[in-house]
């Protein structure tokens, strides 16, 4: 009699399991229909027309800063259209005491988090005033290292928790930067502490040329919050309805002492990954865009609200007109910005008194600019 | 006064320090209610409670991540890198962020932050816990290197770092943890950051140097002054930046001068010494400066460092090269 075959661990049929357990999340479909009743946010008449006319502004931002860079008035852009319900409405999930914690795509979310538009620019151009966060805007300039961001947010978090502030650290990687190790850090650190932090991975889909599927062999990048054992969900970054609702009960949860979340939105930049060079054509597909075109967070969103009566061409008008009459404005004041001088960056360099190095330079270079 | 090692030198400062400010915190991996593995922490949690000490899971990233969100929340983190030569895991949070903060937010946002760490030769560690990488952090601008000697300057220069508004390495040899005690003040004081200390005064010949080197070099005086050579032996104590006053007065007046690291030559900060000295007072020197540095390989195996480790011999050897030039 053959012996009784013992009951086998399947780790294939365990991480199909799990994979399943990532259904993408989403209550506006691509026509602007809402296809999930129960989960709808209920935002106020009011709060849908702003969240509209910041996405709006946001994609007219992004005409101006990639025109602008043309131009050479500006340095440093990575450009953001695609983008606007992942940034904007995650965002707009957020009170003012929340600490965002942006990557270097992500300066849509601090203009409506407090920075002026003008240091926006100055930091494009690689000026220190655009680093200097006006007092009281809980901001840190966008970070360039990516994961670094994210074992920060746990340090706010963490000082958040010690405080009693009833605040969240919001952060923002790629799907490129999930496979960091600091990555994996900072979401395990804010779970073992159960600290009030959100992290989202923005999936645009490529991390420069590198497609996702060669930064990791993981279904979703959502799933990626099992190895710290914090709730992650992913949403559907295309539709800014699912996006607010996710990012707001993940703050909900966090201030409530119920620790972090990841929120992975599935999403698409259409741009370059950033105008200094590079050219999507070489490793994107004209179909892909025009396939993820159709799930234009704009067009749904515009679809929805007028169906609702709240929004029309006109308003839309006023919003783009708005948007550019601001743009140019700000580029005149980061013109006005005075040119950098050595003897700056050397002032900037401590809280404290500086030392003898610093000192000795200081004098030589006020002396050569006093010339 | 109390007679303390420096490892009790430097829990007093961190006692005290919690104790006058509460926004100072101190964590780490096993600093809480182990009290750490060299016992720098003991009894700090039990006395000031696990919200303020406290542990970290096992990531140096993570923890330098800790401190620099901790320090936006307007607390002064005082974090332990286990040892030193895992500096190259946290190397972003501290020279990458930590020592640019004040820099790239235009002063908005500065770092307060102090990072105590074990380093040095002679105890037989395993690889990676000896190795003496203060010229990594020293070659990053808007962050200080502290390297005490004695009981009395780790409680002093700590309890400056800690209330410095800048980043600051601390960075505390294992052989001196308790090799000697010595008469501490058990009330607060303060040493200044980037001020040496002439630990030996002499007149033929400056020794610069720190750390365990410290010790070695006043052992060589001490021979050598049977020979009748005169060695002034100046710790620099902070090493970044370094205390050109001292050095070059004491330069002036010896017109001789070595350095003496435990580290490479081609590490340490023994070169820069050296620059600074050729380039302040090239006219007053009788001599080259010369380095007593370990050679350029890797760190020794455990039981090699006996013949790899600077030593008071090398000291001596270079010394008089210099003293008979």
């Amino acid at each position: 009699m053959a012996a009784k075959k013992a009951k086998q661990f399947d780790p294939i049929e365990t991480l199909h399991a799990i994979e399943e357990k990532f259904e993408m999340f989403q209550i506006l479909d691509e026509d602007g229909e809402i296809v999930n009743k129960e989960a709808d946010p209920q935002l106020s008449d009011e709060k849908l027309v702003e969240l509209m006319t910041r996405m709006v502004y946001t994609r007219i931002l992004d005409q101006r800063s990639i025109s602008l860079n043309r131009q050479g008035r500006l340095g440093f852009y990575a450009p953001t259209a695609g983008q606007e319900a992942s940034q904007i409405a995650s965002h707009f999930a957020m009170e003012k005491e929340d600490f965002i914690l942006p990557g270097y795509r992500d300066v849509p979310q601090m203009l409506f988090h407090g920075l002026p538009l003008s240091m926006a620019f100055l930091w494009s151009r690689g000026h220190f005033q655009g680093g200097r966060i006006p007092d009281g805007v809980n901001l840190f300039p966008p970070q360039i290292i990516i994961g670094a961001q994210y074992i920060q947010a746990a340090g706010i978090a963490l000082g958040f928790q010690k405080r009693g502030t009833k605040a969240v650290a919001l952060t923002y990687t790629g799907d490129g930067g999930t496979s960091q190790g600091d990555f994996y850090e900072g979401i395990n650190f804010a779970g073992a502490y159960r600290s009030p932090a959100v992290f989202i991975v923005q999936n645009n889909q490529y991390a420069i040329s590198t497609p996702r599927e060669l930064q990791t062999a993981a279904k979703t990048l959502a799933q990626k919050g099992i190895a710290a054992g914090i709730p992650s969900i992913l949403v559907d970054g295309m539709d800014p309805l699912a996006v607010y609702a996710v990012t707001r009960d993940a703050r909900e949860r966090a201030i409530n002492g119920d620790g972090p979340t990841l929120i992975e939105t599935l999403c698409y930049r259409y741009g370059p990954h950033t105008m200094a060079g590079d050219d999507p054509t070489r490793y994107r597909t004209s179909d892909t865009d025009s396939e993820w075109e159709k799930r234009d967070p704009l067009i749904r969103f515009r679809k929805y609200l007028e169906a609702k009566g709240l929004w029309n061409e006109e308003k839309e008008n006023e919003v783009i007109e708005r948007a550019k009459e601001e743009i140019k404005e700000a580029i005149k004041e980061a013109d006005a910005a005075p040119k950098q001088k050595v003897s700056d960056f050397i002032k900037i360099m401590h809280r404290g008194e500086l030392p003898y190095n610093l000192q000795e330079q200081l004098e030589i270079y006020t002396e050569k600019e006093s010339k | 006064m109390a007679q303390m090692t420096m490892i009790q030198a430097i829990t007093d400062a961190m006692r005290t320090e919690l104790k006058n400010d509460e926004n100072v915190l101190v964590f780490g991996e096993d600093v809480g209610n182990n009290g750490g593995v060299f016992r720098a922490t003991e009894g700090l949690q039990k006395e000031f409670g696990e919200e303020r000490v406290f542990d970290t899971p096992l990531a140096e990233s993570g923890i330098g991540g800790l401190a620099i969100g901790l320090a936006f929340t307007g607390f002064r983190p005082i974090m332990e890198i286990q040892f030193f030569g895992f500096i190259y895991e946290v190397i972003d949070s501290v020279s990458g962020q930590l020592a640019r903060m004040n820099f790239r937010s235009a002063g908005r946002f500065n770092a307060p932050v102090t990072i105590r760490s074990p380093f040095g030769g002679g105890v037989a560690t395993p690889e990676m816990h000896a190795d003496s990488l203060e010229n990594l952090v020293a070659s990053q601008p808007g962050i200080k290197v502290v390297i005490p000697s004695t009981p009395y300057d780790a409680k002093g220069l700590l309890i400056s770092a800690i209330r410095d508004e800048d980043p600051v390495v601390f960075l505390e040899h294992m052989k001196l943890y308790r090799s000697f005690r010595q008469e501490v003040p058990e009330e607060e004081y303060t040493i200044p950051l980037g001020k040496a200390d002439i630990k030996r005064e002499g007149k033929d010949l400056s020794v610069i140097t720190y750390g365990a080197m410290v010790h070695e070099s006043l052992k060589a005086a001490e021979a050598l002054e049977k020979e009748g050579y005169s060695l002034e032996v100046i710790d620099l104590r902070t090493v970044q930046p370094i205390d050109i006053e001292t050095i070059l007065a004491s330069v002036e007046k010896t017109n001789r001068a070595i350095v003496v690291q435990e580290a490479q030559k081609q590490a340490g900060i023994a070169a820069n010494v050296v620059a600074e000295i050729t380039e302040r007072a090239i006219l007053n020197l009788e001599a080259p400066v010369l380095r007593v540095t370990a050679p350029d390989t890797v760190y020794p195996f455990a039981q090699g460092e006996n013949v790899w480790l600077p030593d008071v011999n090398d000291i001596i050897e270079t010394a008089k090269k210099v003293l008979t030039f």
